[in-house]
Order: C-alpha cells, then sequence, then structure tokens
C-alpha cells in the first residue's frame, strides 16, 4: 500500500538579521523569517502573492530595490535584513500613503504600526485624496465598505480563479480611480455574486465585513475583547465543513474557517458562513404571564432548584 | 423577482406535552416522565419490537452511540434507523456488498491529484460546494471532468462533457460504458483476475447495450458515451462521485452497484487518485450509521448476525441484543400502518415533510399510541407528538465528533449555550433510560467517545486529543500509533492473495425505470433537489435571510414553457397521481424538454413531496425522490381569496 509523498526538498541556509536559518527550498523569505515581526496587508496564507501593498519589504544584501518578503523565494546564501533603517522607512512611508488615503480604523493591528513606524498620514495635509465614499449595503449577509479598501485584490483572487471560481467580482478603473467593483457596479443581488463570504475572509482592512458586525460597530456594542471563537463542524452537508464561530454575549456574530484546515482552506459556502441564525432564533419572552402556563421547570441539568 | 422570506421557526424552549388534544407548557420531570410511561406501556402490552427510534444524523456520533444503546439496551429491539434512509442508504448497501465496508473509498485531496473526474447524479457545484472546490483545483491542474445529469447543473457548466440522461437510465449508460470498455480492451484483466470475482457473468449481460442501444434508451449521444468509456478507462487515475441523483430511485441500490462495477473493471479503486466517492448530503449521515444507528449493524459497522460481535457488545452492555436486523425507516413506516410499531421516539428529524408521498407518512404516524419527539424546533412532525423534548443543537451547542463523507471524523465544540430549558440529546437519552431502568450517566461527550473507542476497533486510535492535533482522522484507525492511508481497499493490489483478502464481485443488474410511469395525462418527468442557500425541509434555512432565495418554483424548459402557454413568474398547476400543489413558473434553459424540477426546500409553501411517489429501493428502502410523473397546467383563474 503506498502513499505517495512530496519530493523531498532541500534545505536553504540564508541569513535572517545576523541569524543563520535554513527552510526548504521554494520559501518566501516571509516564512524564513518566522521570528521577526514583519507587517503584512496584501499577503494571505490562501492566495497568491500578489505584491500589491509593500509593506513587507525588507532589504536583501547586493539587490538594487527593497523586496516583497512575502513573495521574494529564498535563495542560498542570502543575507536579509528585516529592520533596516532603509526598510522601516519604507514601512513608514507606505503607511503613510495609506492611512491618507484610506480608512484604516478596522485594520488590525494598524495603528500599532503607524505608531511603531512613526508614519504621519496627516503630513500631506488635509485636503489630501482619499477614497471615501458612502458605504455599500444592499443585502442582509455581509457589507463593501471601499472607504477601507487598499486594492489589495484579495477579494478578487478569492472569488476568482483561486478558490471560488464565481468571478462577481474585479477592478474597475485605473489609476486613483481603480477599485474592486462586481460588473457594471451593480448591486451585489443583481450580480453573480453567490454569498460565499470568502472574500471577507481573505479582506485584511473589514472592508468587507458581516452585515451583523457592521451594525454592531454602528451600534458601538462590537466587542472582540468580549467574543470567543470556538471551532466546530457545518451541519448543512456532509462535506464536514470547520466553523469558526465568533460568538459575543452567547450570540454567534461571525463566522470563519481555519486557513490550514485540510477540508476548506478557509472556505466555506453561503450557509455555512450565514446560515446560523435558526439556532438564535428565539422568541422574545411574552411580558404577560400567562396564568394558564405552569411556573418555569426548574433546571434539572445543573441541579438549581428554585 | 422579489426575494422570498420564508416564515422562520423559533426554538423550542421548554418541553410540552399534550392534553386534551392541545400541546402545552411542561416541566423537565413531567415530560420525560410521560415519555418514558409510555413507551413502557407499549413495550409491556406489544413486546419491544412495537418500539422505533429515528435518531438523527445531525446530531453528533456520541448521542447516535447512545440512542442506538438505548434502543438495544433499554428497550431491547434493533428498529433503529435514520433519514439516512431517505438519501445514501443505497451507496452504503452497494459499497458494502462489493468491499465489505460502507464508507467512500477515496478523499477529497485526491480528488485534485487525479486525472479523470465523473460526477454521475451529484450537482455538486451547488449541493457541495466547498467539494466541488476540490473538484476545480483538480479541472484547473488538468483533470477531465465529466458530468452525468438529467440536468445542466452548475456542476456540468464546469465540465468538458455534460451527459445529459433521462432520468431514471443510470444503468443503461453504466452499461452502455462498461460495454464499450470491454470491446475497446480496455479494461483491466490484471486487476480484473485478481482481485474481482463475477466477471463473465457480468460481461454477459452488459453484451445488448451497445452504444446505439444506449442512445435510444438513455438520450445520451452514442459518441458521447464512447468519450466518457474511453476516458475513464485510459485514465491513470480517475474519480467516480455521485449524490441523491444515483440514490433516490427505486432501483437505487442497483444504481450504486453499476458504478461500482465500472470502477472494478478498470482497477479505479483501492489506489490514490483513483476512487468511489458517494457525497453525503448531512452532516452526520456517515456517523450516524458507523455507530450503529442503524437497524443492521452494531457501532463499528459490525454486523449484528455475526455471534461473535454480539458477545462483545453483551458483555460491555450486560444486555442481551436480539440476533436480527431490525426495521429499516421504510419497513417502520409501514409497521405503523400495520399497527406493529405503536410508539417512536423520533430524534432531530421531520419526516412529514422529508417522506416521499408525505400525506400517508402523516396517516401512520398519527396511528401510534406514543409519540415523542426530540428537537429543536416544533416542526411539522413534532406538532404531532405526544411529548415534545427541546434539545440543544449538536453544531454549535454540544460537544462531540461527526463524521464527513471522506470519512474524516472531526470534532465539534459547543460555543454558545442552548435557549431557555433547552437540554443536550445525551442529557436527555440517560434521564429517559433512568425511567427505565437503566441507570446511565456519562459525564462528558468524551466518555461516550472513550466507549466508543473500546467497541469499533475503526475508531479506536482517535483519541480527542489526537482529533485536535490531526484536525480530523479519517477511518479505518485501528492504532494510537499511526494514521492509514487516506484511501480504502488498497488490499485489492496485494500480490499476497492472503493479504488481499476477499474478492470485489461484479453485480449483474437489469435495468428499471422510474416506476411512475410517464403517460397522456402525466406526461412530465419530474425531479427533485437542492438549491445552493436552502436546505431540506427548511426548517434551519429559512432562518437566515439569503438574497439568492426564491421560494419554490416548478422549473420548466423553454420548449415546455411555450407549449404550455406559461410565462416567469405566473403560478402553475403540478399534479400527479397522488396530489396537486401549486407553484410560480421558472424557465431554466438548463432543462431539456419533458424534464422539469422542484425543490423540497419550502414545505410550508409548497408541499413538493405530495407529488414524489414512495416507491423505495427493496434493499436499501430508498424513495424514488427523483422520478415522478407530473402535469403542469395553467391555472384557469387568479387565485381566490
Amino acid at each position: 500500500m503506498t502513499v505517495p509523498l512530496p519530493p523531498p526538498r532541500r534545505l536553504i541556509e540564508l541569513t535572517v538579521d545576523g541569524a543563520p536559518v535554513r527552510v526548504p527550498e521554494g520559501s518566501t523569505i516571509l516564512d524564513a523569517c518566522g521570528g521577526a515581526d514583519i507587517p503584512t496587508l496584501c499577503y494571505g496564507d490562501t492566495l497568491t502573492p500578489k505584491n500589491a501593498c509593500r509593506v513587507c519589504v525588507v532589504e536583501v544584501e547586493g539587490a538594487r530595490t527593497l523586496v516583497p518578503a512575502c513573495s521574494r523565494k529564498v535563495e542560498a546564501g542570502m543575507v536579509v535584513g528585516t529592520s533596516t533603517e532603509r526598510a522601516r522607512h519604507s514601512r513608514k512611508v507606505v503607511l503613510e500613503l495609506l492611512a491618507s488615503s484610506v480608512d484604516l480604523s478596522t485594520t488590525p493591528r494598524a495603528a500599532g504600526w503607524m505608531e511603531e513606524y512613526g508614519a504621519r498620514p496627516d503630513r500631506f495635509g488635509t485636503d489630501a485624496a482619499t477614497v471615501e465614499q458612502p458605504v455599500k449595503v444592499d443585502n442582509d449577509l455581509y457589507v463593501r465598505d471601499y472607504a477601507k479598501c487598499i486594492l489589495c485584490y484579495k477579494c478578487v483572487d478569492a472569488c476568482g480563479d483561486q478558490w471560488q471560481n464565481t468571478f462577481a467580482i474585479g477592478v474597475a478603473g485605473r489609476g486613483f480611480d481603480a477599485m474592486i467593483s462586481t460588473e457594471y457596479d451593480a448591486p451585489l443581488t443583481d450580480s453573480a455574486c453567490v454569498y460565499c463570504g470568502n472574500c471577507v475572509e481573505v479582506c485584511p482592512t473589514g472592508a468587507l465585513s458581516f452585515k451583523s458586525e457592521f451594525d454592531m460597530r454602528e451600534a458601538g456594542t462590537w466587542d472582540e475583547s468580549q467574543q470567543t471563537q470556538t471551532t466546530t463542524i457545518c451541519s448543512y452537508c456532509g462535506v464536514g465543513c470547520n466553523l469558526t464561530l465568533h460568538v459575543q454575549e452567547n450570540q454567534i456574530v461571525k463566522v470563519s474557517s481555519p486557513h490550514d484546515n485540510p477540508v476548506t482552506h478557509g472556505n466555506l459556502c453561503i450557509k455555512g458562513r450565514f446560515g446560523y441564525q435558526h439556532v438564535q432564533n428565539v422568541r422574545p419572552p411574552s411580558p404577560v404571564r400567562d396564568e394558564s402556563l405552569p411556573e418555569p421547570s426548574p433546571d434539572l441539568a445543573t441541579g438549581l432548584r428554585p | 423577482m422579489k426575494n422570498k422570506r420564508a416564515e422562520h421557526y423559533d426554538r423550542l424552549t421548554h418541553p410540552l406535552v399534550r392534553e386534551d388534544g392541545v400541546l402545552r407548557r411542561a416541566t423537565w420531570e413531567e415530560a420525560l416522565d410521560r415519555a418514558a410511561e409510555g413507551f413502557r406501556r407499549n413495550v409491556a402490552r406489544h413486546g419491544p419490537d412495537a418500539f422505533a427510534m429515528l435518531s438523527c444524523a445531525r446530531s453528533t456520533n456520541e448521542m447516535n452511540y447512545v440512542a442506538q444503546k438505548f434502543t438495544r439496551v433499554v428497550v431491547g429491539t434493533n428498529n433503529v434507523d435514520s433519514c439516512n434512509r431517505t438519501c445514501h442508504a443505497p451507496s452504503v448497501a452497494g459499497l458494502s456488498a462489493a468491499f465489505g465496508s460502507g464508507g467512500g473509498t477515496s478523499s477529497y485531496k485526491e480528488v485534485e491529484d487525479t486525472d479523470v473526474i465523473v460526477l454521475w447524479g451529484s450537482a455538486a457545484r451547488n449541493a457541495h460546494p466547498i467539494f466541488f472546490q476540490h473538484v476545480l483545483k483538480g479541472i484547473h491542474g488538468g483533470a477531465r471532468m465529466f458530468a452525468v445529469d438529467p440536468r445542466r447543473t452548475g456542476t456540468a457548466q464546469w465540465a468538458d462533457r455534460w451527459l445529459g440522461l433521462n432520468v431514471g437510465t443510470d444503468i443503461p449508460l453504466a452499461h452502455a460504458v462498461a460495454r464499450e470498455i470491454i470491446h475497446a480492451g480496455l479494461h483491466n484483466t490484471a486487476f480484473i483476475e485478481r482481485a474481482t470475482e463475477g466477471f463473465e457473468e457480468f460481461a454477459a449481460s452488459v453484451e445488448p447495450w451497445t452504444l446505439n442501444v444506449a442512445e435510444q434508451v438513455t438520450g445520451v449521444p452514442a459518441e458521447a458515451i464512447r468519450e466518457l468509456a474511453h476516458a475513464y478507462a485510459r485514465a491513470d487515475r480517475a474519480q467516480l462521485c455521485w449524490t441523491l441523483g444515483i440514490t433516490e430511485h427505486h432501483n437505487a441500490t442497483d444504481n450504486v452497484r453499476a458504478l461500482i462495477n465500472l470502477s472494478l473493471l478498470t482497477g479505479h479503486v483501492g489506489r490514490y487518485g483513483s476512487g468511489l466517492s458517494p457525497l453525503r448530503g448531512q452532516n452526520n449521515v456517515q456517523g450516524g450509521g458507523d455507530m450503529g444507528a442503524i437497524p443492521n449493524r452494531l457501532p463499528g459497522f459490525q454486523d449484528i448476525l455475526d455471534p461473535a460481535i454480539r458477545a462483545k457488545f453483551e458483555q460491555e452492555w450486560q444486555a442481551p441484543i436480539q440476533p436480527r436486523y431490525g426495521l429499516t425507516l421504510t419497513d417502520m413506516l409501514e409497521a405503523m400502518a400495520e399497527g406493529e410499531v405503536t410508539t417512536c421516539y423520533l430524534i432531530g428529524e421531520n419526516p412529514v415533510q422529508s417522506e416521499a408521498d408525505s400525506l400517508s407518512c402523516v396517516k401512520r404516524l398519527s396511528m401510534l399510541d406514543h409519540l415523542v419527539v426530540q428537537d429543536i424546533f416544533l416542526t411539522k412532525t413534532a406538532q404531532m407528538a405526544d411529548v415534545v423534548l427541546p434539545a440543544s443543537a449538536a453544531w454549535c451547542e454540544s460537544d462531540g465528533t461527526f463524521t464527513n463523507s471522506e470519512r474524516r471524523v472531526q470534532r465539534v465544540r459547543r460555543a454558545v449555550s442552548p435557549p431557555g430549558e433547552a437540554r443536550d440529546d445525551i442529557w436527555i437519552l440517560c434521564e429517559m433510560a433512568r425511567r427505565l431502568g437503566h441507570d446511565w450517566s456519562y459525564e462528558s461527550s468524551e466518555q461516550v467517545w472513550d466507549e466508543v473507542r473500546r467497541m469499533s476497533p475503526a475508531h479506536t486510535g482517535m483519541t480527542y486529543q489526537r482529533l485536535a492535533d490531526l484536525q480530523g482522522i479519517q477511518w479505518p484507525c485501528p492504532s494510537e500509533d499511526s494514521v492509514e492511508p487516506p484511501f480504502l481497499h488498497g488490499r485489492l493490489w496485494e500480490t499476497d492473495p492472503a493479504k488481499r483478502g476477499a474478492p470485489a464481485p461484479f453485480a449483474v443488474l437489469r435495468h428499471s425505470p422510474p416506476v411512475d410511469l410517464l403517460d397522456e395525462e402525466y406526461p412530465l418527468r419530474l425531479t427533485t433537489g437542492r438549491t445552493l442557500d436552502s436546505y431540506n425541509t427548511g426548517v434551519q434555512s429559512s432562518g437566515f435571510a439569503s438574497p439568492l432565495r426564491k421560494g419554490e418554483q416548478i422549473q420548466l424548459s423553454p420548449e415546455d414553457a411555450a407549449r404550455l402557454g406559461l410565462v416567469m413568474g405566473e403560478d402553475a398547476r403540478i399534479s400527479s397521481r397522488r396530489g396537486s400543489v401549486v407553484a410560480p413558473v421558472h424557465i431554466d434553459p438548463g432543462l431539456r424538454p419533458g424534464l422539469v424540477f422542484m425543490t423540497m426546500h419550502f414545505p410550508d409553501e409548497v408541499d413538493t413531496n405530495v407529488l414524489t411517489i414512495e416507491a423505495t429501493c427493496p434493499i436499501a428502502g430508498t424513495a424514488e425522490f427523483k422520478a415522478a410523473a407530473v402535469r403542469v397546467e395553467k391555472l384557469l383563474h387568479a387565485k381566490v381569496g
């Protein structure tokens, strides 16, 4: 009985921040820099690198330009500096350019990076061009807030041939006017969208979010510190997709899937991603007690008796 | 067209008992006492075989284990089954007849690495979207995909070839493929000689099915049949996958055997990348059967007729096990009509809306002396019960495991607390057992699982810790120290006959067209299925606001719609020999003339299963949901009222 194993990979030796590192052939610099905290935005662990945001750039000795750590493959003898002055300065400028034009308020860790690299997006003045625009709320499942979009293309790749193969969205326009759009900028309900939410799963800035998250943020009740994340299995078919339920105050508020899972690779369908509401459809108790009903019964499971 | 938002169901938050004909609120004590008393009364009067358990293919392995143990130990009958009967029981029956084991033979990853993928009677693009992503990886990697389906589905749109066969002609098509492979000399003679038996008889039986004869019967062009035959037989590795298009027929087990024959003919089984995959429709329909919640198997899919196996369980459970098979779901419903089954414990199932010919199902359930329903909603079935017990939702409110279509056992974890007084299924079962004289208590689902691991060699190596560490483990897993290959039946390729084990038999099969014949009065073939955003009887999927949901529709080909003078959106009457419903018209160019399609997702608005026929597979008991004869008519008057 034989099981095919991937071909053995040679180990490549390189130097990262002065220390020797050995990683399998074909790894990226980002893979090799396990310990170093390199910021990333357009990098997706389930997607082909897009090299769009340039926030992960590092310095490679002998290279004319800085290189993106997320896509550049390691080579034997490479000498990499993850935190050189040149790399740090470049990250600062990238963050300033992004933050001056895009709303990064819901981008995880962005505020910390701005502080770390001393980025001052306000130095371009208050009249710097931005991508500010109204939020698109055209269905009950997810919301598109392109004022938060950094054009990393991850959603386009996830919707397209890398995962979902639905091709509901693409890039429209050029230059500063480029934006992610459905065909003819139609509402999602008139597009090819199948509401798998795999675009939401990979969005790094919160430009795409669950309607439930959007509504709670609007109401000021979204609180990640009060949320738990529990991975379980979807109940809609026999494929066995892993769901990570984000729960706040005993309510499911968002669903994701582990990116390293062999069944899903982080992807779900409309039912797995958004079809949880049935378990929390509970009729609110009637304010007037119906005299014909008996007293609420004791809690047998925990032995709590009135 | 405007989106349909079906009425959603509210969770059950406290027990209910029937008094003076209506359900009223009760305490857990009262509800459990009543439920247990009714079981005791009926078993005392008519014996244990008057009891039937319908266990839940949606719930955990642990719950299914306890439910079948309850049936066998507390009540003393083997009458335990689940809704797997309405979908994939024929796959289990067919695979175990050929290979001795009822699971799909391959893993999802193998579909990515194979050369030819045949999706037969499977609308996986919409029904199993994440499995289809593995298929798409295979296609992008260069695999050829063939879609065999009466409808030109989303799956067919990704195929190299779509074979649009007439409903119920799967066996003629498979036979023609087999004959073509044999006549072209593409069958794997070494494999056939070593690992199979019955080839000569099989080859003789398919001989009449020339490409031309098959074209006449199936409607598929001879050239397309030939291409499928050659591509499948010549491929180094090939995957044959099927769903309910194969199994929801009156001769479903034969359909499954016809596909298995093709894999035996070409040696496309038992190797990495080559295999047979039935895609399961419910989250734990595989696990429910594995756990023994079926009338003929004990946990670990171990045969109840084997005295040594029975002795092992009798020792562990300290109770005798009846040395005979119990009733299947289909038999149970018939036995209710005969008055032989008088009481039923129904967990998480909605047969009133999920069974074919739903009106007769209602009649049968109403003949019971005592019906207990345990569910998360007050379904149409629960509304008929004498006692209703509110359960927790297995997938997010309890701990345990599910087993998926690639035999992967994965951890289910409690993320939220159940509402109101809803309780875990296992707790309820134990309370019920206690009232019937068996003092059961399980501290945790893990304790149940460890009992499963002791009793089922296929699960022995799967500790909760390993399941978490490895993101699930595929059975068989007999040892804690190793993981088996991702595919089954590698033994068939062993050179040593002793290791090779029992040869896999070819099946000699006969074509048997759908029972519900087309005639002048009922000239159209109705087939049923799922849509992307909805699920089964809709109790669960109606809970969220899908922008894709259009409600029930009668889908017609443009040709039939034109002939009947029907336009998009207008209401039409659909009638079969059993009943009649009204639904709006949707015109789908993916349908061929003569074929119409409906889902079963909106039974509260349009009860499609009023139309379907309860012609069942004699081996597995699955009903022919996929082939009813109907008539579609224009409504003469606008709806009254």
